[in-house]
């Protein structure tokens, strides 16, 4: 596949950039729309953002991960003050006594595939071409840096009323725990920067090109609307697994998280067949019958099958027909280290990755 | 107790004269420009099929799309301004944004982020500046912002401080008209704020409406009291259609949703609506219809107010038909030129009428179509393009019938997604029927702080007496009354065990005949 390179992002162009990363989101991440919205006023104030190549950047160079953490249903209602960024890379700075040289996207996958740029036009920074999961995963240490052993601290967060706060750990664990308290103080909300990388580290363990990638994906999907999986599918070298309506979804909250399974009754193509895909806020692992169709870390993605959007776990009804696509995931996450951080075991399913 | 309902829609109003639970007469007309005309013209020709004088009637209830209306024509706006009760949060995402940019401009869209707000555990985010807010509002209304609409962060968790916000400024800015965001929309700020601010611009018009609408009473003889109907089916009076013209916008769907339950008597259903252009499907749970879980188109704004879930397509009994190259049908129709443009009326268009009598489904118009190539197949796509919606409507694979009602009913198959069609009686008139027997709800929303002396239950209870003698107050037969919905929230910022308890009721209208 050869993907367009994309080297700036507007206020227009971040929409296919929220598409994108919707389908990248593989049914989680959050909803993009809070998060295009942040994105496109602070582009209409300070202008549009640099997409630029790692390789650009000299090893030494300061490239620092922000991400918005917290409830979904806050992030509805209380939105940032819009100077967290402002506040945010001081801190860094100052801790590591360096300038920070770009904005990195840790998640290319749903909200925080916008975030990122809100702050990288606030800032006047570019933003890397690249991401550490290539798609959305539920915890915090599940990027491509720890499997290169780099910590995900120093840590700042900061709030929408001007606090903020910074913390070294002793491991990811307890920078999760940290995190996750520190938010429910802030009002259940907070934006932080986490996994502060060289551009060498970077150079090693980037998942590169994720930004042009989703731009490309959203894209396709703005100009071909419900017809636009067939072209994902060549393009991306993907599979078309599923074509059905919603039959059931199962739904409980276990562990923070929204766990459940979506039943399919196949229509045109793959009718009087049935299909089950189920989700941990993403969707993780996808079969028919006895047969696995495909697992994490591999992409399991769905799209409203009239209109070609992604469908998110949180907000898929009964009723609605949606075509299922595996998409490969990144050659990183097949290692057998990766896999036992983000395989279907981790996630307690008794079954083995095998890739699409 | 003789009640008229008329219903508004795009394309014809409708009017029924009903004896309770007995259906007298009805009639359709045209809808025409003033909206009046068609009104006046439907009602009185209902009456004569009834063979009712007006003087018999005992109430008049009306379901209008007036509102929604001069919204997507950006007709009759008013200059609104908004108030968001937020800092130091919420600037990273100003009001309006994501508007049309037409839209907007036709309301100025001006406004101001002051102090405010509350955290989701309801504790403040900052305490409300009365010198701030009065200045705000000052300066609003100095730009010619007489429609003010107030939102707070989290004010459906805590609503106190935006009715602060209303009592401050009632007394400080006189002749300012303000309309609060806890009033209208659920979770979601800038959702519930669209909302809100589109209520206010649509005040003054909501006054003119209701004006007219007295002074046509006046003119065809009716001297009863005068309703119009929400969005989830029950009654609101005239003098609070000023205040919430929102509250109705949605009423056509659910209308014709409770008239199709009422004619059949079932209480679960799938409700098929087809008129000249579009198909709308929904859902009826226990007599009512089922609600839109998240936000809600609106003119192209994001909303959530509470609005019946219903997927609409262009498919209607004048949807012209391509039987060429692409084999579709609508979303263009011939609307009321139907009578002149139909094959079966020896016109030269072929519309879904046309199809569905060459396919023995119904009898209509003076002669029989032509013969068309392709019937069964172009059958099939139409009969696809309502069971895929039918199939999008369902929440669950429970095997409950599917109501067909409207003026293009005639056209459904008997079955749908494996479904079974029921078509009643005067189904062409449902939604003026949903509109004619409309209940009278009663809805409370309250903190009730438990003690020894009382517990969750006997507070649900109270709450419950207090919204059933709202619902009486609002004309509802008090033998009648059932609740409708119940839920209570544990509150963690106030000392002790406190619950918001919401409950809503619904009764039938009981008039005092004259």
């Amino acid at each position: 596949m050869t993907i367009k390179k994309i080297s700036y992002v507007d206020s227009k162009s971040i929409n296919a950039i929220a598409i994108g990363g919707a389908v990248l989101g593989s049914g989680g991440g959050g909803d993009p729309y809070v998060g295009r919205l942040m994105t496109q006023q602070s582009m209409n104030e300070s202008g549009g953002v640099n997409v630029i190549d790692i390789e650009s950047l000299p090893d030494d160079a300061l490239i620092l991960p922000i991400a918005m953490m917290g409830a979904p249903t806050v992030m509805i209602e209380k939105f940032p003050s819009g100077n967290e960024f402002a506040q945010l890379i001081p801190m860094i700075e100052k801790m590591l006594t360096k300038p920070v040289s770009a904005i990195l996207c840790i998640e290319a996958g749903g909200l925080n595939s916008t975030i990122p740029f809100a702050a990288a036009s606030k800032l006047g920074l570019p933003i890397i071409d690249g991401d550490a999961m290539g798609r959305a995963f539920p915890e915090l240490q599940m990027v491509t840096f720890t499997l290169g052993g780099i910590s995900a601290t120093p840590m700042a967060m900061v709030d929408e009323k001007g606090n903020g706060c910074n913390y070294e750990t002793i491991s990811n664990v307890w920078t999760e725990k940290l995190a996750r308290a520190i938010t429910i103080e802030m009002g259940g909300c907070a934006m932080c920067s986490l996994y502060p990388v060289s551009a060498k580290q970077c150079k090693d363990y980037l998942i590169k090109g994720s930004i042009s990638l989703i731009h490309h994906i959203g894209s396709i999907i703005e100009k071909n609307g419900f017809k636009a999986y067939e072209i994902l599918v060549q393009e991306l070298n993907g599979k078309h697994l599923f074509k059905g309506r919603v039959r059931d979804v199962e739904r409980r909250m276990e562990g923070g998280y929204n766990r459940g399974i979506v039943k399919l009754e196949g229509v045109d193509d793959f009718a009087n067949r049935e299909a089950k895909v189920d989700f941990q806020n993403e969707f993780l692992v996808a079969t028919e019958g006895d047969n696995v169709l495909a697992t994490t870390p591999d992409l399991i993605c769905m799209f409203d099958a009239n209109t070609g959007s992604p469908v998110t776990a949180e907000t898929i009804k009964y009723g609605l027909a949606v075509n299922v696509l595996g998409l490969p995931c990144d050659p990183i996450w097949q290692s057998e280290k990766a896999i036992e951080m983000v395989g279907p075991r981790y996630f307690k399913y008794d079954i083995d990755y095998k890739p699409l | 107790m003789i009640r008229v309902g008329v219903d508004v829609g795009g394309t014809n109003t409708d009017a029924v004269v009903m004896d309770g639970k007995k259906f007298l007469g009805g009639a359709k007309r045209s809808t025409t420009t003033d909206i009046l005309t068609g009104v006046e013209n439907a009602i009185k020709a209902a009456l004569i099929e009834a063979k009712t004088a007006s003087t018999r009637v005992d109430v008049l209830i009306i379901g209008t799309t007036h509102f929604v209306n001069a919204l997507i024509q950006r007709t009759k706006l008013a200059q609104t301004g908004l108030i968001r009760m937020c800092l130091p949060s919420g600037s990273s995402i100003l009001p309006f944004a994501d508007w049309p940019k037409s839209l907007v401009d036709g309301m100025s869209g001006s406004y101001k982020l002051i102090k405010g707000g509350y955290e989701m555990d309801g504790s403040e985010i900052t305490q409300l500046d009365h010198s701030e807010l009065i200045g705000a509002a000052q300066e609003l209304f100095d730009l010619g912002c007489k429609q003010v609409a107030i939102s707070s962060v989290f004010a459906t968790v805590r609503g106190d401080m935006e009715q602060e916000a209303f009592d401050v400024l009632s007394k400080a800015v006189p002749g300012i008209s303000i309309t609060l965001s806890k009033s209208i929309g659920g979770m979601g700020l800038l959702e519930r704020e669209n909302a809100a601010i589109i209520n206010a611009s649509l005040r003054p018009l909501a006054k003119e409406v209701v004006d007219s609408f007295q002074m046509l009473k006046e003119n065809i003889s009716l001297s009863c009291p005068m309703f119009f109907t929400r969005n989830d089916g029950t009654l609101i009076e005239a003098s609070e259609v000023i205040e919430l013209p929102v509250l109705t916008f949605a009423c056509g769907p659910t209308n014709s949703m409770r008239g199709a339950a009422f004619l059949t008597g079932l209480k679960d259903a799938l409700v098929v609506d087809i008129g000249g252009t579009t198909t709308d499907v929904g859902e009826v749970q226990d007599g009512f219809p089922r609600l839109a879980g998240t936000s809600v188109m609106v003119a192209d704004v994001r909303t959530n107010f509470a609005m019946p879930d219903v997927i609409s397509i262009g498919l209607g009994g004048g949807s012209i038909v391509n039987e060429k190259d692409t084999m579709s049908i609508g979303p263009i129709s011939v609307g009321h030129d139907l009578p002149y443009k139909a094959k079966v009326f020896s016109g030269d268009t072929l519309t879904a009428t046309d199809l569905a009598v060459a396919g023995g489904r119904c009898k209509v118009g003076e002669v029989m179509p032509p013969p068309i190539n392709s019937l069964d197949k172009l059958l099939e796509i139409m009969d696809k393009m309502i069971s895929d919606q039918v199939a999008r409507a369902r929440t669950s694979n429970k095997d409950i019938p599917v109501i067909a009602v409207g003026g293009g009913s005639v056209m459904m198959p008997s079955k749908v997604d494996g479904l079974k069609v029921i078509c009643p009686p005067h189904n062409d008139l449902a939604n003026a029927v949903g509109a004619a027997i409309a209940q009278v709800s009663g809805q409370v929303s309250r903190v009730v702080l438990l003690n020894d002396s009382i517990n969750r239950d006997s507070a649900i209870k109270e709450v419950t007496d207090e919204a059933t003698k709202l619902a009486v107050k609002r004309h509802a037969d008090p033998k009648s009354i059932s609740v409708l919905t119940v839920s209570d929230m544990p509150l963690s910022y106030l000392p002790g065990n406190n619950l918001l308890i919401n409950v809503t009721v619904v009764g039938d209208l009981l008039m005092e005949e004259i």
